[in-house]
C-alpha cells in the first residue's frame, strides 16, 4: 500500500500530462495536474525545513563532530523564520493606516527580515559564490596541463575564450584586417560557442532527452519504482 | 626559480586573485564594449516593441548571483521602462521578489517617478513549482496568482484587467542563474507556442554555453555573464542615457575591468603552470 499508492498516483498524473499535450481536450487535466505539483512544490518547503531540523536535532543531541555548526544552522533558520512570519518591524499596509503590523509587507525596507536578509543572507551568499574564482584560480595554475591532444585542445579553447570574453580579445587582434576577421578573438569566441560548443550540448541534450524519454516510461509503467524508497521505514 | 614556482602556496595565488580583483575596483578602471549579435538581439527584441506593449520580466536569480546578474536586470528595467512598456514582475525563485524589489527602488522609483505601480508596473511576486507555475500561467495566470507581490487582489490591479494568460505578454525578459530559469521558460513555453512568445535572456557564465543549443529559433537573444550584460548596458546608454545617469547604470562595464586582469591572472597561470609541467617532464619528475 505504502508504495502502491504513490506509484498510482505518479503514473496517473504522468500519463494525463502526456494526454494533455497530443489532446487538446485533456488540456484542462494537464492543467489541474500542474497545479497539483505547484502546491507539493510549496509543501515541499515545510518538508524541507522539517527535515533539516530533523538531521541538524540529531547530529547536536548526538554531539557528533560539527554539532556546533549545526547549532548555528538551527538557531538561523528558527530566528528568520520566527522574524518572517510575525512580520517584526513592518509597517502597516498603507491601505489600511489604523490595522496592526501584520498588514504589512514582511520584505520591507526596515522589518527584522529585512535586515537578516540584507546584512547576513547578502553578504554570505555573494561571498560563498565569489570564493569560485580562487579556487578556479588555483586549480588552473595546478592541474590545467597540456598532458595530451585533448588536454592542448581544451587548454587553447580555453584561452580564447578567456580572451575573447574581455577587452584583451578586440586589444590583441583588432587589427586585423576585415577580410580575416573571423580570426579576431571576440569572433573567434563566438563561433567557438555557436559551432563547437552547440554541436557538442545538441548531441548531450538529445541523449539526455531519449534518456529521460525511457526512464520516466519506465516509472510511468511501474518498472522501475526505486524512486519509491525501498518501503521498510 | 623552479622550485619556487613548483611549490608555491596556494594562499600566494588566492593572493594575486584578490590584487587582480581589488585593483581594478579601486582604480574604476573601464575598458570600450564592443557589442556582440547576441547582446544586439536583445536590444532589438525590446527595441521593436511599441509603447504600452506587455513584458514579462522573470527574475529567477539570488544575491549569490546578483554581481552577474543584477547589472542585467537593472538595464532591462531601464529599457523597458524608457520604451514606456508595461513591466509584469514575476520570480520562481524563492529570492527572486527581493531581486525585483532593488529593480523597482533603483531604477523605476528613481529614474521614472512618474511611472505608476499597477498601471506601468507590477509585481506578481514568487510562486514555487519551478516549470510547473510556467505550464499553468501559460493558460490562466489567475488559478496561481491570485494576488499580487504585496497581497492585493489580482482583479484590482488596473493593468492585469483583460490579461488572461502570459501568451498575451509581447516578449519574455528572464534573468535566470539556474533551475527554473531560462531552459525551462525555454522549453515550456516558448517551444509549444512559438508563434504567440518571445523571450530574451540573460543568464550566468556556466549557463550560458547550456543555452546556445536554443539561439536563434527559440531564444533569439542572450546575454551570457557580466560580458553580455556590458555589452548590452553598453548599448541601452549609448541609445537613451544621459551624461548624469547614476553609477547603477555603469556596473556591468564596471566589472569588466576586474574580469580582464582577473582572465590575464589565470592565463599566466596556466602558462606557468605547464611551463612548471614541461621542465618536470624534462628532468623525469613523475
Amino acid at each position: 500500500m505504502k508504495r502502491t499508492v504513490p506509484f498510482l498516483i505518479a503514473s496517473i498524473a504522468g500519463f494525463v500530462l502526456i494526454f494533455a499535450y497530443f489532446i487538446p481536450y485533456a488540456e484542462g487535466w494537464g492543467e489541474s495536474v500542474s497545479i497539483w505539483f505547484d502546491v507539493l512544490a510549496a509543501i515541499a518547503f515545510i518538508l524541507g525545513g522539517g527535515n533539516l531540523l530533523k538531521v541538524h536535532i540529531k547530529k547536536i543531541s548526538k554531539q557528533e563532530a560539527g554539532w556546533a555548526y549545526s547549532g548555528i544552522t538551527v538557531a538561523a533558520f528558527a530566528i528568520t523564520l520566527f522574524v518572517g512570519l510575525t512580520k517584526l518591524g513592518a509597517h502597516p499596509n498603507a491601505q489600511f493606516p489604523d490595522a496592526s503590523h501584520w498588514t504589512g509587507q514582511y520584505r520591507e525596507v526596515g522589518t527584522s527580515f529585512w535586515w537578516i536578509y540584507q546584512y547576513a543572507f547578502v553578504p554570505l551568499t555573494a561571498t560563498i559564490f565569489s570564493l569560485l574564482a580562487f579556487y578556479v584560480a588555483s586549480a588552473a595554475f595546478r592541474a590545467f596541463r597540456a598532458r595530451n591532444t585533448e588536454a592542448i585542445l581544451l587548454l587553447g579553447t580555453a584561452v580564447i575564450i578567456l580572451l575573447g570574453r574581455t577587452f584583451a580579445g578586440v586589444y590583441l587582434t583588432g587589427w586585423l584586417p576585415d577580410e580575416v576577421a573571423g580570426l579576431r578573438i571576440e569572433n573567434l569566441t563566438v563561433d567557438i560557442m555557436r559551432v563547437f560548443n552547440t554541436a557538442g550540448n545538441r548531441a548531450i541534450m538529445i541523449g539526455i532527452a531519449l534518456g529521460t524519454a525511457s526512464v520516466s516510461l519506465k516509472i510511468l509503467l511501474g518498472v522501475d519504482r526505486s524512486y519509491l524508497g525501498s518501503g521498510d521505514d | 626559480m623552479y622550485d619556487l614556482l613548483r611549490n608555491l602556496d596556494r594562499r600566494w595565488i588566492f593572493l594575486l586573485m584578490l590584487l587582480a580583483v581589488a585593483i581594478p575596483i579601486l582604480l574604476q578602471s573601464q575598458f570600450p564594449e564592443k557589442p556582440t549579435g547576441l547582446a544586439k538581439a536583445v536590444f532589438d527584441e525590446i527595441e521593436q516593441l511599441e509603447e504600452g506593449d506587455r513584458v514579462l520580466l522573470a527574475f529567477d536569480f539570488d544575491p549569490a548571483s546578483a554581481g552577474e546578474l543584477g547589472p542585467m536586470a537593472t538595464i532591462f528595467s531601464y529599457h523597458c521602462a524608457k520604451k514606456k512598456l508595461k513591466m509584469y514582475y514575476m520570480a520562481l525563485w524563492p529570492v527572486g521578489p527581493q531581486m525585483i524589489d532593488d529593480s523597482i527602488n533603483n531604477v523605476i522609483k528613481k529614474e521614472f517617478p512618474e511611472m505608476v505601480y499597477g498601471e506601468d508596473y507590477v509585481n506578481l511576486g514568487f510562486k514555487s513549482g519551478g516549470e510547473g507555475v510556467i505550464k499553468v500561467i501559460l493558460t490562466d495566470i489567475r488559478k496561481l496568482f491570485t494576488t499580487d507581490g504585496y497581497g492585493t487582489q489580482i482583479d484590482e490591479i488596473p493593468m492585469m484587467q483583460g490579461v488572461e494568460n502570459i501568451r498575451q505578454m509581447d516578449l519574455i525578459a528572464n534573468v535566470s542563474a539556474g533551475s527554473a530559469g531560462t531552459k525551462e521558460w525555454v522549453q515550456y513555453a516558448i517551444t509549444p507556442y512559438p508563434d504567440d512568445l518571445r523571450i530574451v535572456a540573460g543568464c550566468t557564465g556556466v549557463q550560458a554555453p547550456l543555452l546556445y543549443p536554443y539561439i536563434p529559433n527559440q531564444l533569439p537573444g542572450l546575454l551570457g555573464a557580466i560580458k553580455g550584460a556590458a555589452e548590452y548596458e553598453e548599448l541601452v546608454v549609448s541609445t537613451y542615457g544621459d551624461s548624469d545617469l547614476p553609477g547603477i547604470y555603469s556596473e556591468a562595464r564596471r566589472r569588466m575591468g576586474p574580469q580582464l586582469i582577473a582572465h590575464m591572472l589565470m592565463i599566466a597561470l596556466i602558462v606557468v603552470g605547464n611551463i612548471i609541467y614541461f621542465m618536470e617532464r624534462k628532468k623525469g619528475v613523475s
